[in-house]
Order: C-alpha cells, then sequence, then structure tokens
C-alpha cells in the first residue's frame, strides 16, 4: 500500500468504487477505486490505451458504467445525468480540443457563463441582453492571456491558444471538481508552461485530476499520481513513491528521461 | 464598407416593386413562400445542425389545416393561417421530440418516417379530400378589414409576413438562445459538459422551425386556392433541402436564393422540357454540391472575405 491513502470521507470530492467499463466483452477499465483529495491536482497517467480517458467519461457520465458506484462530494451520481453532474460542478475538458469552433472567443467563454444567466430559451430577446456578462467574460480571456484575441472566431486560433480558451470556458462555470484530459498535448514549450502554470493557478481554489502525459509537467504540479495501466490502476503516491514504482518502472521500460510515456 | 444592408435594401425595393414590373404576382408569391419554407428549414439544419428528410409534412399539414378551416367552416383566413401554425407547431413538438433522441442519420430517418405517416393520414383522413387534396379555397377577408381577393393585396400580405419571418430568424439566430444553439451545432459533448440539456434547446428549435414552415404552408394554401398531396409528400421535403443546400446552408439569404433558382426552374422550364425538369434541377443540384458545398451565398461570402482580407492591407 502506498502512503498518503486518501482521507477521511468529507476530504475527498470524487470517489470511485469497484468502476468497471466493458465494451462488448473487452474491459477498458477494470475493477477501479479511485479517491480524489478536496484540493490536489491529481493526475492520471499511463499508456495509450490505458482506460484514462474512458475513465473520465465515466467519471463524467458520458459513459454509464458497466459496474460499479460513484460518489461526488458524499452523494452517489451513479445514474445522473452529464449535464445534470456539470451543473453541480464537476466539469471536464476533452482530449480533443473542444472550443465551440464558429463562435469567437468571447462568446465561447460567454456560453459557459449564459447558463446560470435567466433566459437562454428567450429566442426572441437581443443579443445585446448578454453584454451584461461581458466583463466577466473578458476578464477569464485575460486570465488566460487571450484578451487580445476576445473577437477572433475559435476555429482561427492557434492550436495552444485553444486549448486555453477551453480552460478560461472550464473555469467560466467555476467548477468544484476539473477534469482535464491532456491539456497539455501537442503544444510547443511556451505553450506547455503557459498552460502548466494555469492549471496550477487554477487549483488554489479547487480540485483538478489531469490526464498528463508529460511528465515534467506531472512533477511539478501533481500532488498525488495514480498510474493506470490495460483499465487497472498500479500505482498511486507522489511523483517519488511512483516514479520508483517497479511495476510502473516495467510499464514505462524504455521511455526516454522524463517522457513516462508508454506504447510509442 | 458593408454589403449586406445595400443588397438587402435593394432586394426590399424590388421586391415592393414587383407588381409595377409587370412580374406575375402569383409566382413571386409561390417563390416567397418557398423561400419562408427554406428559411424555416435552415434555421434547423444551418443553425442546428438537424437534417430533416421530412419537413413538408409541418408545410402540408398547416396548409390543409388551414384550406379545411377556411372551405369546410368558413374561418377567415386569419385565424386559419393561426390555427394551420399551430397545428404544424404541435406537429413539429411530436415529431421533434421523438426525432431528437437520436443523431445525424438516425434523425433524419424518424423524420422520414414520420412524415411518410402524415402525408398517409392526408390521403386517408376524411377532411383532405384524399387524391384530390382540398379545392377552391376562398381568400377571404385578413381580420374583416382586407379583402386578399386581387393577387396585388395578397402579394403584399405575403411579402410583409415573409420579411417578418425573416426578420425573426434572424433575431432567433442572435438571441441568448442562438448563441447556445449553435454552441450546440458546433460541439455537443461541450454543451453538455458546460451544463446545457441540450435536448431541451433542440427541440426549441425544431418546434420553431415547424411552426415558421407551417406558417409558409398556410399561406401558400391561400395564395393559390387549392391543397393538394404534393404538398405533403417526400419530394416537397427534398426540395426544400436542395434549395437551403444549393443556396446555402447557415446563411441568411441563402434559403431565399435556393427557392428562387428551384422555384423559378420548376416554373419555366417544365413548360419547356416538361418532366425532364426534375432530372435538370437533381443535376444541378450535385453540380453544385460538388463544385461549392458552402452552396452559393456560403461561396461568395467566403470569396468576399478573402478579397477584403487581402484589400485591407494594401489600403494601409
Ligand atoms: N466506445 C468504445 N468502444 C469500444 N472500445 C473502446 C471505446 N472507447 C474506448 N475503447 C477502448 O478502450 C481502451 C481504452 O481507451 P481510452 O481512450 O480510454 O484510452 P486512453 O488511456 O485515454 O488512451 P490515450 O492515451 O491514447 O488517450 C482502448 O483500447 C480503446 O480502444
Ligand atoms: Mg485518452
Amino acid at each position: 500500500m502506498v502512503a498518503a491513502p486518501c482521507c477521511a470521507a468529507d476530504d475527498c470530492i470524487i470517489e470511485a468504487r469497484g468502476l468497471t467499463k466493458e465494451f462488448s466483452g473487452f474491459v477498458a477499465v477494470c475493477n477501479v477505486d479511485l479517491r480524489v483529495r478536496r484540493g490536489h491536482i491529481h493526475a492520471l497517467i499511463g499508456p495509450n490505451g490505458a482506460g484514462k480517458t474512458t475513465f473520465f467519461n465515466l467519471l463524467t457520465k458520458f459513459l454509464a458504467p458497466t459496474r460499479g458506484q460513484i460518489l461526488y462530494r458524499g452523494e452517489d451520481i451513479t445514474h445522473a445525468k452529464p449535464a445534470e453532474v456539470a451543473r453541480r460542478g464537476l466539469v471536464r475538458s476533452f482530449q480533443l480540443s473542444a472550443v465551440f469552433p464558429h463562435l469567437t472567443a468571447l462568446e465561447n467563454v460567454r456560453i459557459a457563463l449564459q447558463r446560470t444567466h435567466p433566459g437562454t430559451f428567450h429566442f426572441w430577446k437581443r443579443e445585446a441582453t448578454l453584454a451584461v456578462l461581458n466583463d466577466r467574460a473578458r476578464e477569464l480571456l485575460e486570465l488566460v492571456d487571450l484578451g487580445a484575441f476576445a473577437a477572433v472566431v475559435a476555429v482561427e486560433l492557434p492550436y495552444g491558444r485553444k486549448r486555453a480558451l477551453e480552460i478560461a470556458t472550464t473555469l467560466a462555470m467555476d467548477p468544484q471538481l476539473m477534469l482535464l484530459d491532456e491539456p497539455t498535448q501537442g503544444m510547443g514549450h511556451e505553450d506547455v508552461d503557459r498552460v502548466t502554470a494555469l492549471i496550477k493557478q487554477a487549483a488554489a481554489q479547487r480540485t483538478v485530476l489531469m490526464v498528463e502525459h508529460n511528465m515534467h509537467v506531472v512533477s511539478r504540479i501533481a500532488d498525488t499520481i495514480t498510474v493506470l495501466q490495460r483499465g487497472q490502476i498500479i500505482a498511486s503516491g507522489s511523483y517519488a513513491e511512483v516514479a520508483r514504482n517497479p511495476l510502473v518502472m516495467e510499464a514505462y521500460m524504455g521511455a526516454p528521461d522524463g517522457e513516462l510515456r508508454g506504447g510509442h | 464598407m458593408r454589403a449586406q444592408p445595400v443588397l438587402y435594401s435593394l432586394a426590399v425595393l424590388f421586391a415592393l416593386a414587383v407588381p409595377l414590373l409587370g412580374i406575375y404576382p402569383v409566382f413571386m408569391m409561390q417563390l416567397l413562400c418557398f423561400a419562408m419554407f427554406a428559411c424555416a428549414y435552415n434555421l434547423l439544419l444551418g443553425f442546428g445542425r438537424m437534417l430533416s428528410f421530412g419537413h413538408a409534412a409541418f408545410f402540408g399539414f398547416a396548409a390543409y389545416a388551414t384550406g379545411w378551416l377556411v372551405s369546410a367552416h368558413g374561418w377567415g383566413p386569419g385565424f386559419a393561417i393561426l390555427a394551420g401554425v399551430a397545428a404544424a407547431a404541435l406537429l413539429g413538438l411530436v415529431i421533434g421530440a421523438l426525432a431528437i433522441r437520436r443523431q445525424g442519420i438516425y434523425f433524419a430517418m424518424i423524420t422520414l418516417a414520420l412524415a411518410q405517416l402524415v402525408y398517409f393520414v392526408c390521403l386517408e383522413a376524411p377532411f383532405t379530400g384524399g387524391e384530390n387534396g382540398l379545392q377552391g379555397i376562398p381568400r377571404g377577408t385578413l381580420f374583416w378589414l382586407l379583402p386578399l381577393h386581387s393577387d396585388v393585396v395578397m402579394y403584399y400580405v405575403v411579402l410583409a409576413t415573409f420579411v417578418a419571418v425573416f426578420a425573426l430568424i434572424r433575431r432567433v439566430v442572435h438571441s441568448p438562445f442562438g448563441q447556445v444553439l449553435k454552441a450546440i451545432r458546433d460541439n455537443e459533448p461541450r454543451a453538455i459538459s458546460l451544463g446545457y440539456e441540450i435536448n431541451r434547446y433542440k427541440l426549441l428549435a425544431f418546434v420553431l422551425s415547424a411552426t415558421l414552415a407551417g406558417l409558409a404552408g398556410s399561406l401558400k394554401a391561400l395564395v393559390f386556392g387549392f391543397v393538394t398531396l404534393a404538398d405533403v409528400q417526400q419530394s416537397t421535403s427534398g426540395d426544400v433541402v436542395l434549395m437551403t443546400l444549393l443556396g446555402g446552408t447557415g446563411t441568411f439569404f441563402g434559403p431565399v436564393l435556393g427557392a428562387g433558382i428551384v422555384v423559378t426552374l420548376q416554373q419555366y422550364l417544365s413548360d419547356v422540357v416538361g418532366g425532364w425538369v426534375t432530372a435538370i434541377i437533381g443535376a444541378t443540384f450535385v453540380a453544385c454540391v460538388l463544385a461549392f458545398r458552402r452552396g452559393i451565398v456560403g461561396e461568395l461570402t467566403l470569396l468576399a472575405s478573402r478579397a477584403r482580407r487581402t484589400l485591407r492591407p494594401a489600403r494601409g
């Protein structure tokens, strides 16, 4: 057993118990028990196809588990709907860029702010009635360094900027728990550093569970790391503990330094 | 300088002058009814990315309802149109609620199947006149004030309604609801992950589209004074898809242009080439979809924005 086991029940924001997902016989996530501690940055790592995204889909209710239970802030959300858990503060990003491509950067962020604003069904009102949200939207854009891009249509933003926009949109929901699926994937050094700092900053007031392949990022900001392989947890603990674990070393055999990435 | 207001003003001026220009008003009314139908369809396809293959159900059912209330029950045209529109809205609520449970081609297939059901009802029901349809529907007097017998008066009523519908659709697209609808169109999972119950928004878009399609059908029943099975049948659903794609989905003026082209071809070409008109329209459609996928207005807008971008630095 690894040190720093998570914790008293009220210290734990989300808990998976025996979570399993089978795709017509193929077990993508197998009997996973995971507890994420409130206020932590918890990284989920593992080779390609380990089941990380599937696990995220289960937690956010985009997929129904074959077996198992999910507790969020002490409540059973195993049978909740995805939009419902999002409204309760469990907000995810997606592995592939998840912006609204034909809306401007400002509108992207505003969509998240708009949901709690009365009148999302008001089809007869002017768009100008949303202008009250623009200041907050601009603030969030500034936060991710996108202030100058407010009027740019998202599809025209460079890749790193799109990912930053996604984070701003997620932050606009003021989530209690942010699930980020490979937020730095495919980015250049500068963008990686910027996004890492951003996550660190965002995590000051909330919990983050993130899938991340970049070990520099993980070692710098993650409080806890869980390693998934073929749908199962093989190790869990701090970076130093996990890196020393023989099972993990075996799973990542031959991986170049600082890039504990298996599979390719 | 923005070209759009200028183009809109020209179009409105032309439309106002139609009776003076010696253009046959009934033809223009037919064109406007189909343009309205296509605009309603585009709200669903272009801004909600829902591909319906059964929109004639709303168009035709509203036309039957209006025609029947006028000819069998002596209703005035105003209330009969409102009733037809309400019928289309209800039908849209039922069909939409069933269809939005699925996406993409399955969505399309459900709308197709349910529209066939509506067609069957219109063929068999006692009040629709079966194979003959409803004939000799009088236009009557609009809200006790405006007699519609004259084609010119009727034309202006249809034109005013069309302008109102066009403006309403623009408003819907640029409303708080429109923002959410476009977000769902762009990225459904992301909209869900932001807490939106997307099916409610899709249903509202579906009902709005069905309602406005119904308005177009009801008006057409009064313009021509008859309703036939052609108004509810599959080929009419196909026509509206074609008009919208041809003109440009997700553009405001595209469906109007598309309807103009298709209606004109159907009208004038069928005198010359007879049954071949269907083949010619089909070929035009294939050519357009292959050559410019965004539709005519979509491609022109793209060209214009490219030109603007290359011009801007030159001007300094
Ligand atoms: N809808 C599905 N149907 C069938 N198999 C699936 C489905 N989704 C995922 N899988 C399979 O489940 C396994 C885990 O996939 P998942 O996407 O969760 O991996 P991952 O850890 O996120 O990998 P990556 O690092 O490449 O993103 C893979 O073998 C994948 O092929
Ligand atoms: Mg993945």
